[in-house]
């Protein structure tokens, strides 16, 4: 296991566009801290987001989860990229030829991409961590410690769509074409979605039941938009006569859709590793 | 002996076209072998079956007494197939450094392997800045790392100038001579006449020949004869123990020797025995010769 990790991180540690793009996705994600200091003047008043209570304890355990997630897409390209260099370097016939087996060779990616998603984990609990002590009107300790399932689902999250990531890498060869599938994948999974959703099954809500087994809305659903949970967004609403009733939970469900597609990829990485002729 | 690598009717088809149809031999320990084959007859992707980097379609093959898995048999190999391949963005050090963690060996020999082909004053330098005889050596040097029970090389002298050339074998004959196992994989057949003692001839993925370079290159040589009465002199010949094949070639008689002997010595036999030659030429086969041979033969 250990070895494993080791010669990954070998690869990457002297890669430099790899590096950059690490270090700027982690210092991104620290940057979450700055809205915290956007502030506006509303009439009279200072509207600071930070007093809007984004930043209360459970609450920013969602919010900040949801925002981190969106910066994912700069690790996918180094996984992406640390996938396909091992085809343009043709590196990866030059390992197996050295002794690591092909099983070795997905696994240590694939440990490398549970790493990364650790760390990310880990930073965005330091983050809210920090942000929730200065801003939260509660500080009671089972309220911060409430609500934690959101990181494991960020984790989760991670995990299942690096692992697709690391998929693609393996079966496109090609970085810059694996990341276009990636966009492909998506807007087939959002037409696909609008086809059930307008056409076959028009009002009902049989459309959402199948979409949420796609590998990206999967993941999606994994932590919801946190934003129409916020105290000033639903009173607002309240007051339009909408309602928002809808549940804002990391489903067991989703998780086990997660899991279930991230075993897919890394097995389907290996199957294709194995049967291809390098 | 002891076997290094044994093929039994390896196989492997890539479509419609065999690659590599039936394959057999064993690899022995302490021997220099050559495989040797046009383009396109099937070398390297023999090579790639027993690297684990291309799959078999039939047949068997195992490393050693087979107790191992293939991976983890070649971490006692060493290999370099057709072109270099390392991460262009690490320094040579940092390259074989990798290789070292993967087959589980200490770094420590990293500055010894280098200084056997020449690198070490280069060893902080990025692979990507290497000529390609540089990046040939390094490669040479990454194979060494393990101390491998045998070097297996697939045409190590490629697109090299002839110092790189040159170079490149006074290093194989260096190891060779510390006697370890060597496989070389190549279309120049003067490169294995003069390093290899055993010979694999492929030819659209048949083995034609499989033994030692000395018995194909009929050492002995042979002799080219001519006397008036042919009849006797080639029964002569039949019965004489020196001598294996007799063929007819035009007029002559050429005689395959089996153990041997001088031109002289031939003439002063025969002449006791009253068999006058009006024709006696004494050669030998080059292997290249012997090559365009078998390849010929079979078209």
């Amino acid at each position: 296991m250990l070895r494993l990790l080791n010669i990954e991180l070998q690869k990457l540690r002297y890669n430099r566009s790899a590096k950059v793009i690490s270090i700027v996705y982690f210092v991104l994600i620290t940057f979450i801290a700055l809205i915290a200091s956007i502030e506006f003047p509303l009439g009279s008043v200072n509207f600071r987001v930070a007093d809007q209570g984004i930043f209360n304890f459970p609450f920013i355990w969602h919010f900040n989860t949801y925002v981190a997630a969106i910066l994912k897409i700069f690790l996918a390209i180094v996984i992406v990229s640390m996938m396909s260099n091992e085809y343009s370097y043709r590196t990866l016939k030059q390992n197996l030829i050295d002794g690591l087996s092909k099983k070795e060779f997905v696994l240590s990616k694939f440990i490398t991409v549970i790493g990364f998603a650790l760390i990310s984990t880990l930073f965005v609990f330091i983050v809210s961590m920090i942000l929730g002590l200065s801003f939260s009107d509660y500080n009671e300790f089972g309220i911060i410690f409430s609500d934690m399932e959101y990181l494991l689902a960020y984790f989760i999250k991670l995990v299942g769509f690096f692992a697709f990531c690391m998929f693609l890498g393996i079966l496109v060869k090609r970085s810059a074409f694996a990341i276009g599938f990636l966009v492909v994948w998506w807007i087939v999974e959002s037409i696909v979605y609008g086809l059930l959703k307008w056409q076959f099954f028009k009002g009902t809500d049989i459309a959402e039941t199948i979409s949420q087994f796609f590998p990206l809305e999967a993941m999606s659903n994994l932590i919801k938009e946190p934003m129409t949970r916020l105290g000033a967004v639903q009173s607002a609403a309240t007051q339009l006569g909408e309602n928002f009733t809808k549940s804002y939970d990391v489903t067991f469900l989703n998780v086990a859709i997660v899991l279930v597609w991230t075993f897919l990829f890394v097995y389907w990485s290996y199957a294709i590793l194995k049967k291809r002729d390098l | 002996m002891q076997s290094i690598l044994t093929l039994n009717n390896l196989t492997k088809k890539f479509g419609p076209i065999t690659a590599v149809k039936n394959l057999s031999f064993t690899i022995e320990k302490g021997n220099v072998y050559g495989i040797l084959g046009p383009n396109g007859s099937g070398k390297s992707t023999t090579l790639g079956i027993v690297l684990n980097v291309v799959n078999k379609t039939n047949g068997s093959y195992h490393w050693f007494d087979g107790s191992d898995s293939t991976h983890n048999a070649l971490k006692k190999v060493g290999a370099i197939i057709e072109h270099p391949n390392f991460y262009p963005y690490m320094t040579a050090v940092q390259n074989l450094a990798l290789v070292c963690k993967i087959k589980g060996v200490p770094t420590s020999k990293i500055d010894e392997k280098l200084e056997v082909v020449g690198l070490l004053d280069r060893k902080n330098s990025k692979f990507r800045t290497f000529s390609l005889g540089m990046k040939q050596r390094l490669a040479i040097a990454s194979a060494l790392l393990n101390d491998p029970e045998i070097l297996i090389l697939d045409e190590p002298t490629n697109g090299l100038d002839p110092q790189g050339i040159h170079q490149i074998r006074e290093i194989i004959k260096k190891i060779a001579s510390e006697g370890t196992t060597i496989l070389l994989a190549s279309h120049l057949l003067d490169e294995v006449e003069k390093v290899c003692s055993h010979v694999v001839i492929l030819r659209k993925g048949e083995s034609l020949y499989t033994g030692t370079v000395d018995e194909m290159n009929a050492s002995h040589g042979f002799f080219i004869l001519q006397a008036s009465d042919m009849g006797v002199l080639e029964t002569e010949l039949k019965n004489h123990a020196g001598f294996g094949k007799i063929k007819k070639e035009g007029d002559t008689l050429v005689a395959y020797l089996e153990e041997p002997m001088d031109a002289s010595t031939l003439n002063q036999e025969l002449q006791q025995k009253g068999i006058v030659l009006s024709h006696l030429v004494k050669r030998k086969e080059s292997l290249e010769e012997q090559f365009l041979e078998l390849t010929k033969n079979l078209n």
